[in-house]
Protein backbone atom coordinates (compact mmCIF):
# COMPACT_ATOMS: atom_id res chain seq x y z
CA UNK A 1 0.00 0.00 0.00
CA UNK A 2 1.43 3.47 -0.59
CA UNK A 3 1.79 6.06 2.23
CA UNK A 4 -1.30 7.94 0.45
CA UNK A 5 -3.67 4.68 0.50
CA UNK A 6 -2.54 3.91 4.40
CA UNK A 7 -3.54 7.42 5.23
CA UNK A 8 -7.06 6.89 3.54
CA UNK A 9 -7.21 3.83 5.54
CA UNK A 10 -6.33 5.22 8.76
CA UNK A 11 -9.42 7.49 8.53
CA UNK A 12 -11.73 5.49 7.55
CA UNK A 13 -11.42 3.01 10.12
CA UNK A 14 -10.89 5.72 12.56
CA UNK A 15 -14.18 7.81 11.68
CA UNK A 16 -15.99 4.43 10.64
CA UNK A 17 -16.60 5.30 7.31
CA UNK A 18 -17.26 3.05 4.31
CA UNK A 19 -14.09 1.07 2.84
CA UNK A 20 -15.20 2.87 -0.57
CA UNK A 21 -15.77 6.38 0.81
CA UNK A 22 -13.73 9.20 -0.54
CA UNK A 23 -12.49 10.34 1.78
CA UNK A 24 -9.43 13.01 0.11
CA UNK A 25 -11.98 16.40 0.25
CA UNK A 26 -12.75 15.44 4.02
CA UNK A 27 -12.69 18.71 6.41
CA UNK A 28 -12.90 18.48 10.02
CA UNK A 29 -16.82 18.84 11.34
CA UNK A 30 -18.20 19.21 7.70
CA UNK A 31 -18.66 15.39 8.07
CA UNK A 32 -20.80 14.30 10.99
CA UNK A 33 -18.43 11.21 11.72
CA UNK A 34 -15.56 13.78 12.25
CA UNK A 35 -16.71 15.54 15.70
CA UNK A 36 -13.61 16.45 18.66
CA UNK A 37 -13.88 12.75 20.37
CA UNK A 38 -13.15 11.01 16.75
CA UNK A 39 -10.41 13.70 16.09
CA UNK A 40 -8.40 11.98 19.23
CA UNK A 41 -9.19 8.60 17.69
CA UNK A 42 -8.08 10.04 13.87
CA UNK A 43 -5.06 11.64 15.49
CA UNK A 44 -4.24 8.17 17.18
CA UNK A 45 -4.73 6.06 13.87
CA UNK A 46 -2.33 8.14 12.01
CA UNK A 47 0.67 8.27 14.69
CA UNK A 48 0.27 4.02 15.09
CA UNK A 49 0.07 3.57 11.18
CA UNK A 50 2.87 6.38 10.60
CA UNK A 51 4.63 5.30 13.97
CA UNK A 52 5.12 9.26 14.27
CA UNK A 53 3.96 11.76 17.66
CA UNK A 54 2.11 14.51 16.74
CA UNK A 55 2.73 17.57 18.61
CA UNK A 56 -0.34 19.31 20.18
CA UNK A 57 -0.07 22.06 17.37
CA UNK A 58 -0.68 20.32 14.77
CA UNK A 59 -3.35 17.90 16.53
CA UNK A 60 -5.13 21.17 16.36
CA UNK A 61 -4.21 22.11 12.97
CA UNK A 62 -5.07 18.73 11.39
CA UNK A 63 -8.59 19.99 10.08
CA UNK A 64 -8.47 18.42 6.73
CA UNK A 65 -7.05 15.48 4.97
CA UNK A 66 -4.82 17.83 2.75
CA UNK A 67 -4.00 19.16 6.27
CA UNK A 68 -2.93 15.85 7.61
CA UNK A 69 -1.16 15.33 4.35
CA UNK A 70 1.13 18.69 5.25
CA UNK A 71 1.62 17.92 8.63
CA UNK A 72 2.85 14.47 8.22
CA UNK A 73 5.73 15.56 5.27
CA UNK A 74 6.75 17.73 8.92
CA UNK A 75 7.48 14.43 10.23
CA UNK A 76 9.46 13.17 7.66
CA UNK A 77 5.90 10.92 6.11
CA UNK A 78 5.94 11.23 2.28
CA UNK A 79 2.31 10.64 1.73
CA UNK A 80 1.34 10.28 -2.24
CA UNK B 1 6.84 29.51 24.35
CA UNK B 2 5.12 31.15 27.52
CA UNK B 3 1.86 33.25 27.33
CA UNK B 4 2.60 34.93 30.74
CA UNK B 5 4.57 37.15 29.79
CA UNK B 6 3.13 40.96 29.88
CA UNK B 7 3.93 43.33 33.08
CA UNK B 8 0.25 44.69 34.34
CA UNK B 9 1.23 48.64 32.73
CA UNK B 10 2.15 46.54 29.34
CA UNK B 11 -1.02 44.34 29.09
CA UNK B 12 -3.48 47.44 30.62
CA UNK B 13 -2.06 49.24 27.37
CA UNK B 14 -2.43 46.67 25.46
CA UNK B 15 -5.75 45.29 26.37
CA UNK B 16 -7.39 48.63 26.29
CA UNK B 17 -6.68 49.03 23.16
CA UNK B 18 -7.94 45.62 21.81
CA UNK B 19 -10.75 45.27 24.01
CA UNK B 20 -12.37 48.96 23.32
CA UNK B 21 -12.20 47.81 19.54
CA UNK B 22 -13.92 44.76 20.26
CA UNK B 23 -16.60 46.44 22.31
CA UNK B 24 -16.99 48.89 18.97
CA UNK B 25 -16.83 45.63 17.33
CA UNK B 26 -19.56 44.16 19.17
CA UNK B 27 -22.12 47.26 19.10
CA UNK B 28 -21.61 47.16 14.74
CA UNK B 29 -23.03 43.84 14.83
CA UNK B 30 -25.18 43.09 17.87
CA UNK B 31 -28.29 45.01 18.55
CA UNK B 32 -29.11 44.02 22.25
CA UNK B 33 -25.49 44.74 22.88
CA UNK B 34 -25.64 48.02 21.96
CA UNK B 35 -29.00 49.21 23.26
CA UNK B 36 -27.53 47.70 26.73
CA UNK B 37 -24.50 50.04 26.50
CA UNK B 38 -26.28 53.21 24.91
CA UNK B 39 -28.51 52.56 28.32
CA UNK B 40 -25.60 52.64 30.53
CA UNK B 41 -24.74 55.46 29.19
CA UNK B 42 -21.11 53.82 28.40
CA UNK B 43 -18.64 56.34 25.55
CA UNK B 44 -14.58 54.99 25.76
CA UNK B 45 -13.19 53.43 28.38
CA UNK B 46 -9.25 54.36 29.99
CA UNK B 47 -8.45 51.25 31.31
CA UNK B 48 -9.57 47.73 31.77
CA UNK B 49 -11.80 49.07 34.67
CA UNK B 50 -13.90 51.58 32.90
CA UNK B 51 -14.91 48.70 30.64
CA UNK B 52 -18.58 48.55 30.32
CA UNK B 53 -18.95 44.61 31.38
CA UNK B 54 -22.32 42.20 31.20
CA UNK B 55 -23.35 40.14 34.16
CA UNK B 56 -22.45 36.34 33.05
CA UNK B 57 -26.06 35.36 32.97
CA UNK B 58 -27.16 37.52 30.51
CA UNK B 59 -26.32 35.12 27.97
CA UNK B 60 -28.61 32.64 29.42
CA UNK B 61 -31.75 35.35 29.17
CA UNK B 62 -30.68 36.86 25.81
CA UNK B 63 -29.16 35.56 22.65
CA UNK B 64 -25.93 37.70 22.04
CA UNK B 65 -23.60 37.32 18.86
CA UNK B 66 -22.09 39.26 16.23
CA UNK B 67 -22.20 36.91 13.59
CA UNK B 68 -24.82 36.01 11.00
CA UNK B 69 -27.04 33.22 11.40
CA UNK B 70 -25.12 31.54 8.37
CA UNK B 71 -22.10 31.70 9.89
CA UNK B 72 -22.43 30.13 13.22
CA UNK B 73 -20.38 27.01 12.90
CA UNK B 74 -20.49 26.09 16.95
CA UNK B 75 -23.04 27.19 19.35
CA UNK B 76 -21.75 26.67 23.32
CA UNK B 77 -24.03 25.54 26.53
CA UNK B 78 -23.20 25.49 30.02
CA UNK B 79 -26.00 24.75 32.59
CA UNK B 80 -25.63 26.76 35.51
CA UNK B 81 -26.73 26.21 38.78
CA UNK B 82 -30.13 27.98 37.86
CA UNK B 83 -30.90 25.57 35.33
CA UNK B 84 -30.81 28.11 32.93
CA UNK B 85 -28.06 27.41 29.83
CA UNK B 86 -25.81 30.33 28.37
CA UNK B 87 -26.08 29.83 25.19
CA UNK B 88 -22.58 30.94 23.61
CA UNK B 89 -22.37 30.94 19.30
CA UNK B 90 -19.08 30.70 17.26
CA UNK B 91 -18.36 31.15 14.03
CA UNK B 92 -15.33 29.19 13.00
CA UNK B 93 -12.35 31.60 13.45
CA UNK B 94 -13.54 32.14 16.37
CA UNK B 95 -13.81 28.37 17.06
CA UNK B 96 -9.88 27.91 15.98
CA UNK B 97 -8.81 30.50 17.72
CA UNK B 98 -10.27 29.85 20.97
CA UNK B 99 -9.25 26.29 21.07
CA UNK B 100 -4.95 27.65 19.65
CA UNK B 101 -4.81 30.01 22.82
CA UNK B 102 -6.00 27.44 25.35
CA UNK B 103 -3.25 24.95 23.86
CA UNK B 104 -0.64 28.13 23.92
CA UNK B 105 -1.99 28.31 27.67
CA UNK B 106 -1.49 25.07 28.43
CA UNK B 107 1.71 24.16 26.74
CA UNK B 108 3.10 26.98 29.07
CA UNK B 109 3.54 24.53 31.75
CA UNK B 110 3.48 20.63 29.34
CA UNK B 111 5.29 22.00 26.77
CA UNK B 112 4.90 21.16 22.92
CA UNK B 113 4.80 17.79 23.03
CA UNK B 114 1.93 15.25 23.97
CA UNK B 115 2.05 13.66 27.21
CA UNK B 116 1.09 9.52 28.01
CA UNK B 117 -2.64 11.35 29.52
CA UNK B 118 -4.67 9.46 32.97
CA UNK B 119 -7.76 10.99 32.64
CA UNK B 120 -9.42 11.06 36.31
CA UNK B 121 -12.77 10.63 35.01
CA UNK B 122 -15.40 7.49 33.02
CA UNK B 123 -15.17 7.66 29.62
CA UNK B 124 -19.28 6.81 30.15
CA UNK B 125 -19.35 10.39 30.81
CA UNK B 126 -18.69 10.73 26.63
CA UNK B 127 -21.63 7.84 25.68
CA UNK B 128 -23.87 10.27 24.48
CA UNK B 129 -21.50 12.34 21.51
CA UNK B 130 -24.42 14.40 20.19
CA UNK B 131 -24.81 15.86 23.90
CA UNK B 132 -21.61 16.25 26.41
CA UNK B 133 -21.66 17.59 29.70
CA UNK B 134 -20.01 20.56 30.61
CA UNK B 135 -17.38 17.84 32.49
CA UNK B 136 -17.21 15.89 29.24
CA UNK B 137 -16.55 19.14 27.12
CA UNK B 138 -13.73 19.98 29.25
CA UNK B 139 -12.09 16.36 29.36
CA UNK B 140 -12.58 16.53 25.59
CA UNK B 141 -10.95 19.95 25.21
CA UNK B 142 -7.93 18.60 27.29
CA UNK B 143 -7.33 15.07 25.99
CA UNK B 144 -5.78 17.10 22.68
CA UNK B 145 -2.61 17.95 25.04
CA UNK B 146 -2.30 14.28 26.17
CA UNK B 147 -1.40 10.76 23.97
CA UNK B 148 -1.99 7.23 25.11
CA UNK B 149 -5.23 8.12 27.31
CA UNK B 150 -5.93 6.13 30.14
CA UNK B 151 -9.41 6.15 32.57
CA UNK B 152 -9.12 6.24 35.63
CA UNK B 153 -12.77 5.51 36.86
CA UNK B 154 -14.87 2.32 35.19
CA UNK B 155 -18.06 2.73 33.76
CA UNK B 156 -19.69 3.17 36.69
CA UNK B 157 -17.53 5.78 38.08
CA UNK B 158 -15.82 3.43 40.47
CA UNK B 159 -11.95 3.58 40.36
CA UNK B 160 -10.05 1.07 38.11
CA UNK B 161 -6.83 0.65 39.88
CA UNK B 162 -6.03 -2.11 37.12
CA UNK B 163 -6.04 0.98 34.84
CA UNK B 164 -3.79 2.76 36.75
CA UNK B 165 -0.88 0.70 37.64
CA UNK B 166 -1.14 -0.52 34.15
CA UNK B 167 -0.66 3.62 33.15
CA UNK B 168 1.89 3.84 35.95
CA UNK B 169 3.22 0.91 34.71
CA UNK B 170 3.80 2.17 31.13
CA UNK B 171 4.48 5.70 31.57
CA UNK B 172 5.43 6.76 35.18
CA UNK B 173 9.02 6.55 34.64
CA UNK B 174 8.33 9.64 32.13
CA UNK B 175 6.97 13.10 32.66
CA UNK B 176 2.91 12.42 32.15
CA UNK B 177 0.08 14.46 32.20
CA UNK B 178 -3.22 13.96 34.59
CA UNK B 179 -6.18 15.51 34.12
CA UNK B 180 -9.58 15.89 36.34
CA UNK B 181 -11.61 17.52 38.27
CA UNK B 182 -10.47 18.73 41.68
CA UNK B 183 -13.17 16.73 43.80
CA UNK B 184 -12.32 13.72 41.73
CA UNK B 185 -8.81 14.06 41.47
CA UNK B 186 -9.20 14.15 45.71
CA UNK B 187 -11.28 11.06 46.34
CA UNK B 188 -10.54 8.71 43.47
CA UNK B 189 -6.30 9.77 42.69
CA UNK B 190 -5.12 11.03 46.01
CA UNK B 191 -6.57 8.60 47.78
CA UNK B 192 -6.12 5.86 46.03
CA UNK B 193 -2.57 6.39 45.17
CA UNK B 194 -2.05 6.75 48.93
CA UNK B 195 -3.92 3.72 50.08
CA UNK B 196 -2.30 1.77 47.53
CA UNK B 197 1.40 3.41 47.75
CA UNK B 198 1.20 4.71 43.42
CA UNK B 199 3.72 6.49 42.52
CA UNK B 200 2.83 9.83 40.81
CA UNK B 201 6.02 11.90 41.01
CA UNK B 202 6.45 12.37 36.86
CA UNK B 203 3.04 13.23 36.92
CA UNK B 204 1.61 17.16 35.73
CA UNK B 205 -1.62 17.58 36.98
CA UNK B 206 -4.08 20.22 35.34
CA UNK B 207 -7.16 20.65 37.41
CA UNK B 208 -10.48 22.62 37.79
CA UNK B 209 -14.29 22.60 38.87
CA UNK B 210 -14.48 24.39 41.93
CA UNK B 211 -13.33 24.20 45.94
CA UNK B 212 -17.21 23.84 47.18
CA UNK B 213 -17.27 19.72 47.45
CA UNK B 214 -13.69 19.73 49.47
CA UNK B 215 -14.36 22.96 51.64
CA UNK B 216 -17.38 21.09 52.54
CA UNK B 217 -14.73 17.99 53.53
CA UNK B 218 -12.50 20.80 54.81
CA UNK B 219 -9.70 20.62 52.72
CA UNK B 220 -8.28 23.76 51.64
CA UNK B 221 -6.19 24.27 47.83
CA UNK B 222 -3.26 24.52 50.40
CA UNK B 223 -4.05 21.42 52.25
CA UNK B 224 -4.44 19.99 48.43
CA UNK B 225 -1.31 20.86 46.95
CA UNK B 226 0.54 19.39 50.66
CA UNK B 227 -1.13 15.98 50.39
CA UNK B 228 -0.83 15.55 46.82
CA UNK B 229 3.05 16.32 47.49
CA UNK B 230 2.95 13.64 49.52
CA UNK B 231 1.91 10.90 46.94
CA UNK B 232 5.02 12.39 44.79
CA UNK B 233 2.87 15.07 42.88
CA UNK B 234 4.16 18.39 43.21
CA UNK B 235 3.65 19.94 39.42
CA UNK B 236 -0.02 21.08 40.11
CA UNK B 237 -2.17 23.75 38.04
CA UNK B 238 -5.47 24.54 39.00
CA UNK B 239 -7.51 27.01 36.52
CA UNK B 240 -10.76 29.13 36.58
CA UNK B 241 -12.62 29.62 33.09
CA UNK B 242 -16.46 29.23 31.94
CA UNK B 243 -17.80 28.44 28.43
CA UNK B 244 -18.65 32.25 28.32
CA UNK B 245 -15.03 32.75 27.61
CA UNK B 246 -13.80 29.43 26.07
CA UNK B 247 -10.48 29.51 24.87
CA UNK B 248 -9.47 31.68 28.09
CA UNK B 249 -8.02 29.80 31.00
CA UNK B 250 -6.53 31.55 34.16
CA UNK B 251 -3.84 29.06 35.33
CA UNK B 252 -2.00 28.44 38.32
CA UNK B 253 1.70 29.27 38.86
CA UNK B 254 4.51 26.81 39.56
CA UNK B 255 4.27 27.45 43.04
CA UNK B 256 0.60 26.86 43.84
CA UNK B 257 -1.50 29.31 46.00
CA UNK B 258 -2.58 31.58 42.78
CA UNK B 259 -4.23 32.17 39.64
CA UNK B 260 -2.37 33.71 36.79
CA UNK B 261 -3.95 35.68 33.76
CA UNK B 262 -2.88 35.16 30.09
CA UNK B 263 -1.74 38.14 27.73
CA UNK B 264 -4.86 37.95 26.26
CA UNK B 265 -7.04 38.53 29.27
CA UNK B 266 -7.01 39.74 32.37
CA UNK B 267 -9.49 40.03 35.65
CA UNK B 268 -11.35 43.38 38.00
CA UNK B 269 -12.54 42.26 41.35
CA UNK B 270 -15.07 44.83 42.11
CA UNK B 271 -17.06 46.20 45.32
CA UNK B 272 -20.56 44.13 45.16
CA UNK B 273 -22.15 47.33 45.55
CA UNK B 274 -20.88 50.08 44.15
CA UNK B 275 -18.99 48.19 41.34
CA UNK B 276 -15.60 50.19 42.20
CA UNK B 277 -12.73 48.19 41.44
CA UNK B 278 -10.93 46.65 44.40
CA UNK B 279 -7.53 46.72 45.14
CA UNK B 280 -5.48 43.93 45.97
CA UNK B 281 -6.13 41.99 49.19
CA UNK B 282 -10.16 43.18 48.90
CA UNK B 283 -12.42 40.16 48.23
CA UNK B 284 -15.53 41.07 46.10
CA UNK B 285 -16.72 40.23 42.73
CA UNK B 286 -14.67 39.08 39.60
CA UNK B 287 -15.04 40.53 36.48
CA UNK B 288 -13.15 38.74 34.00
CA UNK B 289 -12.20 40.19 30.17
CA UNK B 290 -10.66 38.36 27.53
CA UNK B 291 -9.71 39.09 23.82
CA UNK B 292 -11.04 35.76 22.46
CA UNK B 293 -14.49 36.20 22.43
CA UNK B 294 -15.00 37.87 18.96
CA UNK B 295 -18.08 36.37 17.83
CA UNK B 296 -20.68 37.64 20.84
CA UNK B 297 -19.63 40.37 22.98
CA UNK B 298 -18.24 38.31 26.00
CA UNK B 299 -15.13 39.99 26.33
CA UNK B 300 -15.98 41.53 29.60
CA UNK B 301 -17.96 39.65 31.86
CA UNK B 302 -19.00 40.04 35.15
CA UNK B 303 -18.94 36.44 37.00
CA UNK B 304 -21.26 35.47 40.10
CA UNK B 305 -18.14 34.29 41.58
CA UNK B 306 -16.35 35.88 44.39
CA UNK B 307 -12.63 36.58 44.36
CA UNK B 308 -9.13 38.10 45.45
CA UNK B 309 -6.45 39.77 43.96
CA UNK B 310 -3.41 39.22 45.72
CA UNK B 311 -0.97 41.14 44.14
CA UNK B 312 0.33 42.66 41.24
CA UNK B 313 3.75 41.65 39.01
CA UNK B 314 4.94 39.99 42.29
CA UNK B 315 4.74 36.34 41.70
CA UNK B 316 5.55 33.18 39.55
CA UNK B 317 4.47 34.98 36.04
CA UNK B 318 3.61 39.02 35.64
CA UNK B 319 0.45 40.82 35.88
CA UNK B 320 -2.29 40.42 38.64
CA UNK B 321 -2.54 37.02 40.49
CA UNK B 322 -5.69 36.21 42.31
CA UNK B 323 -7.46 33.40 43.77
CA UNK B 324 -11.87 32.58 43.57
CA UNK B 325 -13.17 32.21 46.51
CA UNK B 326 -16.17 30.52 45.85
CA UNK B 327 -19.80 31.65 44.47
CA UNK B 328 -21.91 34.93 45.49
CA UNK B 329 -24.78 33.79 46.88
CA UNK B 330 -27.71 33.92 44.41
CA UNK B 331 -30.00 36.71 45.65
CA UNK B 332 -26.94 39.26 45.79
CA UNK B 333 -26.25 38.25 42.15
CA UNK B 334 -29.76 38.66 40.95
CA UNK B 335 -29.51 42.15 41.86
CA UNK B 336 -26.91 43.25 38.96
CA UNK B 337 -28.36 41.18 36.27
CA UNK B 338 -31.78 42.87 36.76
CA UNK B 339 -30.31 46.19 36.29
CA UNK B 340 -28.58 45.17 32.66
CA UNK B 341 -32.22 43.35 32.25
CA UNK B 342 -34.00 46.66 33.20
CA UNK B 343 -31.82 48.57 30.71
CA UNK B 344 -32.05 45.95 27.96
Amino acid sequence: MTELQRLREAFRSALDLPADEPVDELRYQDNEKWDSLAHMSLVAAVEDEFSVMIDTDDVINMSSFAEAVRILGKYGVDVK
Amino acid sequence: MSVFTLSQASKEEQLVKELSALTEHHRARCEPYDRILSASGFTSASSIADLPWLPVRLFKTLELKCIPDDEVFKVLTSSGTTGDVSRIHLDKAAAAEQQRRLAATVQTVLGSKRLPMLLVDTKAMLKDRRSFSARGAGVLGMSTFGRDHVWALDHDGEVDLGAIRGFLDKHGDQPFLIFGFTFLVWLHLYEVALAHGLDLSNGILIHSGGWKKLIDQAVSPEEFRDRLRRVGLTRVHNYYGMVEQIGTIFLEGPNGGSLYCPDFADVVVRDPETWAELPPGEPGLLEVVSTLPTSYPGHVLLTEDLGVVHGIDDGDWPGKRFSVLGRLPRAEARGCSDTYRGAA
